[in-house]
């Protein structure tokens, strides 16, 4: 037998995804469109979140593409609130990826404004692949508890808001804010955590603080 | 489950270099994995046979270099590998912060 013959190859196994991911980040920026990856887990409040954001966002359109491995629940309410919303079904796939969304950019015709992609009720994968979004929102809970930086890190490393939702239970779960914060940031400086509940509306002006200011760039 | 598609692409970048110097089969694949790249190295080899099969990766042996993610101390600059609940440095007790050792995920060579 001849002796093998070894080729550098230093290639990462992302490339394709990554690739086009940044092309679709330049055609949304052309385009005038923010556009913002919301990850958390299931329940957190990810379509919630959404509606309570939509309803003060007064001069800026939003558009949201919703991301679930079934179902279209999500989208029918934004669609009766009148947000032009698109639905991918993953079929299964624990996270979306960008050839996915590259599809769905295109046929929701979008310009200026802001969009929102719904990920996969998931706190693993989604952290792991760039759909083309300038910024990464992770929605935590109070009722999911304080360990979830510690034990999700990459969600977490990657957000560049974390939004802290259900906060008026607060009263009624164990959750150590503390603990969480020490988590959050160890593994994320810059990042605003914003304390917020959908229930009540309560934090959103702080998050629309964000947003504006991310949406006029 | 999303190993499936990653070990495709394993299987084309290998097979995209090998063409390049008319190799009639890949032998050995050496892929680097970062334990905090969310691919699970088992799940990637189960795939490997199903998906290698009938290309030029059929029979080859894939090696898989793990890497074990390292924390930097925001106090000593120490690195070190974090324990359960904790991001806490070792030697001075200082917060760790994420650094890029443990995301690796690429294909260092290949042998044709």
């Amino acid at each position: 037998m001849s002796e093998n013959k070894e080729i550098e190859v230093m290639q990462s196994v992302y490339d394709k995804n990554d690739e086009v991911a940044s092309k679709i980040n330049l055609s949304l920026t052309k385009r005038g469109i923010y556009a913002v990856n919301v990850m958390g887990s299931p329940g957190a409040g990810k379509t919630s979140t959404l509606i309570q954001i939509i309803k003060r966002l007064e001069s800026i359109t939003p558009y949201v593409i919703e991301g679930d491995i079934e179902s279209d629940f999500d989208t029918k309410t934004l669609l009766s609130l009148g947000v032009r919303t698109i639905q991918i079904n993953t079929g299964g796939a624990c996270h979306l990826d960008s050839p996915l969304i590259g599809k769905a950019v295109d046929d929701l015709n979008l310009e200026k404004g802001i969009l929102f992609i719904e990920n996969i009720g998931n706190l693993v994968c989604p952290a792991e692949f760039m759909i083309g979004e300038h910024a990464k929102m992770l929605i935590s809970t109070v009722t999911e508890g304080s360990d979830k930086p510690y034990k999700y890190p990459l969600a977490f490393e990657k957000a560049d808001i974390i939004i802290l939702n259900k906060c008026d239970l607060l009263p009624y779960v164990d959750f150590d804010e503390s603990f969480f914060m020490k988590g959050v940031r160890a593994l994320n400086k810059t990042a605003p955590v914003i304390k917020v509940s959908c229930k009540t509306g309560e934090g959103f002006d702080e998050v629309m603080l964000w947003i504006s200011e991310k949406a006029k760039s | 489950m999303h190993e499936y598609p990653i070990t495709k692409r394993i299987i084309e970048i290998s097979q995209e270099h090998a063409n390049k110097y008319n190799a009639k089969e890949v032998k050995q694949i050496n892929l680097v994995v970062g334990d905090y790249s969310g691919y699970v190295a088992s799940s990637i080899e189960l795939y490997f046979g199903i998906i290698a099969e009938g290309t030029l990766c059929e029979n080859a042996k894939l090696n898989i270099k793990r890497i074990k993610p390292m924390l930097k101390c925001n106090e000593c600059d120490m690195l070190f590998e974090r324990k359960p609940f904790s991001f806490e440095c070792p030697s001075c007790g200082g917060q760790g912060s994420p650094t890029k050792i443990g995301h690796e995920f690429y294909i260092e060579s290949i042998e044709i």
